[in-house]
């Protein structure tokens, strides 16, 4: 016990020393967590937009008026003629033309219907398909003030209700998927690459060469990893929940339990990559390249897993952190029991059995 | 017997680390293996640490058998490899308590053995290992490898890259610990320390050339061997290499070491020779051999 408590407050020397290994242990949780926050969102706001009005009536200006009123557009341009559209767009600072066609309101009232033509830039098609149906909705409700006074005939209206995230705010997916990078980066990648930074040096030699035994070798490494990817979970959480206002609704208890499972899987991972690398920056790559990369692209982190093609969704299956991340949100979105996900939990628990046994089976008791 | 090692072969891929290598190293010894840069000296380390299986033959250290008893092997013995291997982000003090807590003792408990050498390094106890220079790592690397009073210590080249004062003190130091009771193989490629071992086993190309005391090894070799000088040592090489005669030719600090064909040799008729070939200044006088001139004969 002793041995291994000297064992692990060498570890700490090691981490609290090496500035780069502090950056990612701690600045990079923040970076993320502000960047996905803030930066990368599927809403829109203020969007750069010009019209194109033929009509010029009342209609027309009403139109426009709540446009403007919305957060959503920047009125930036007036254009008076067909081909200043495509001028505008190509000098990029609009993302869309709104045209309205001639006699706009006259048609309104007289013909029933008048055409209003949506020209959006789908160079970034999310933005544009965003623009569109936000307008879409605009006019439908101008519709509807249209026709308050008159009453229609079989009318279907549909009342929405958006549950776990009434304001679909992109943040609530992405606290809990920047959770499952940071902790696979903190807990795999750190790991591998100080246990093979020991190799690296020699030291592992002489690690080999003493009584201490490959599991508290390994135990070791991992130890303190276990208790900073805590740490870091809890960060996230709380930036989460102050600066973004993303709720934990479900027990707590379960949530650090799940989350637990989640560190050692990744742990497990960790040691298993250092097992077949022989250099810091092999056990690096691999680590960005077989973990993170997966983690954010398959894991249903960013892209929805149903969309994606077959193959890609069987590979999903075998991410841990696609069970993580189902888990993650039925606890802090959802707030459901652990009757609702304890298949995936079952799945995890699993792995993790799985990369420890293949990590201990892996561990050379020698240099061969 | 500390060390035995019987018929011991070890290859990597196509490559023949260690062909048939055998020799003991009694109970007290202070045992020189002595050989150039890829010789296999640090292969044989490896297998009697544990670190690595022989494809052939067997081995014991301190009674114990490296493949049987490998567990034993590594409470016992003191490993100090090839590179210092140390934690450069920790100090002195933080390596050398670090290596006493896995081997389950203290600083404190066996302070008397690494007294001497740790002493020379404790100013500097708050300074990281990555900011010492090589002999204060050396001496802080073999504090780390004796802080469990191991009963065998093996020192794989202990002294490369290390400068010359700093390599004297080390040999004195081994010295020392030999008379404390600790078995010592280490490993070299300077010649000239091989004199200070007990006994010595020259290897090359994984073979062992020749086993016995530094005196014995160059008692037995029985040509004459000369000292030769000149004014342009690298004509006069040249020369002597082109001499009929010649049996060996190769620089020896600031003489060229020279051996004869024959054994009743004449001096004047070389000094004639080397004159006729425009060499200046030229002395030539018998010389005592040394273990690097029976290993460069051995191996030739």
């Amino acid at each position: 016990m002793k041995r291994f408590k000297g064992f692990i407050k060498k570890e700490f020397y090691h981490i609290f020393r090496d500035k780069r290994s502090l950056f990612i242990l701690f600045g990079m949780p923040i970076v993320q967590i502000m960047l996905f926050g803030f930066a990368i969102t599927n809403e829109i706001n203020n969007v750069n937009i010009a019209i194109f009005d033929k009509a010029k009536d009342e209609k027309s200006q009403e139109f426009i008026q709540n446009i403007t009123a919305s957060n959503y557009f920047d009125v930036k341009q007036l254009i008076y003629n067909q081909k200043d559209i495509e001028k505008s767009f190509k000098k990029g600072h609009i993302k869309a033309v709104l045209v309205f066609e001639p006699d706009f309101a006259k048609n309104l009232i007289k013909e029933d219907k008048a055409n209003i033509q949506v020209i959006t830039d789908a160079t970034e098609p999310n933005t544009a398909i965003t623009i569109v149906n936000y307008i879409s909705t605009m006019l439908k409700k101008l519709q509807i003030n249209i026709n308050k006074n008159t009453a229609i005939p079989y009318q279907i209206k549909p009342t929405t209700r958006l549950l776990y995230n009434p304001e679909l705010k992109s943040v609530f997916m992405f606290v809990p998927g920047v959770m499952t990078v940071i902790l696979m980066l903190v807990s795999a990648m750190m790991t591998s690459i100080s246990i093979t930074k020991e190799k690296e040096l020699g030291t592992m030699e002489i690690l080999l060469v003493s009584p201490l035994k490959p599991f508290q070798v390994i135990l070791g490494k991992v130890f303190p990893y276990i208790f900073l990817s805590i740490i870091n979970a809890i960060a996230i959480l709380l930036l989460g929940y102050f600066v973004f206002g993303v709720p934990i609704v479900g027990s707590y208890i379960l949530l650090a339990l799940e989350t637990i499972l989640f560190i050692l899987s990744a742990l497990s991972l960790g040691v298993l990559i250092s097992t077949i690398s022989s250099t810091q920056q092999t056990a690096m790559m691999i680590s960005l390249m077989g973990l993170l990369l997966p983690v954010i692209i398959l894991s249903g982190f960013i892209f929805p897993i149903a969309s994606m093609p077959l193959p890609m969704q069987v590979a999903s299956k075998i991410v841990p952190a696609t069970w993580f991340n189902i888990i993650l949100k039925n606890i802090m979105l959802k707030g459901v029991g652990f009757k609702y996900f304890w298949k995936e939990t079952l799945i995890l628990l699993g792995m993790t059995v799985f990369f420890i046994a293949l990590s201990i089976k892996k561990y050379k008791i020698r240099l061969e | 017997m500390s060390i035995t090692i019987q018929n011991i072969s070890k290859s990597f891929g196509d490559t023949q680390a260690l062909k048939n290598v055998s020799f003991n190293v009694k109970k007290n010894e202070l045992f020189g293996l002595i050989g150039s840069d890829g010789a296999g000296k640090t292969t044989l380390f490896r297998i009697l640490t544990t670190l690595l299986i022989a494809d052939e033959g067997t081995a014991t250290v301190a009674q114990y058998d490296v493949l049987a008893n490998y567990k034993d092997i590594r409470n016992h013995v003191g490993y100090m490899p090839g590179k210092f291997s140390l934690y450069m982000d920790l100090t002195i003090q933080e390596n050398l308590e670090f290596f006493a807590t896995i081997f389950g003792t203290t600083v404190e408990a066996n302070y008397d053995l690494i007294k001497d050498i740790y002493e020379q390094i404790a100013p500097f106890k708050n300074r990281k290992a990555g900011d010492l220079s090589g002999g204060m790592k050396q001496k802080l690397a073999l504090s780390c490898a004796l802080i469990h009073k191991p009963k065998v210590l093996f020192l794989d080249e202990p002294t490369t890259g290390v400068d010359a004062v700093s390599r004297q003190e080390f040999w004195q130091m081994l010295k020392k610990l030999q008379k404390k009771g600790i078995t010592i193989l280490v490993s070299t490629p300077y010649m000239d320390e091989a004199e200070l071992c007990d006994r010595i086993a020259l290897i090359d190309k994984g073979e062992i050339l020749d086993i016995d005391t530094p005196m014995n090894i160059t008692n037995k070799f029985n040509r004459k061997i000369y000292n030769v000088n000149a004014k342009e040592t690298y004509k006069l090489i040249t020369d002597l290499k082109n001499y009929p005669n010649s049996y060996s030719v190769f620089p020896f600090g600031e003489f060229i070491h020279y051996i004869d064909n024959n054994d009743n040799f004449n001096k004047e008729e070389l000094i004639t020779y080397l004159q006729e070939k425009g060499n200046e200044n030229i002395e030539i006088s018998q010389t005592k051999p040394t273990i690097e001139d029976v290993f460069m004969d051995l191996m030739q």
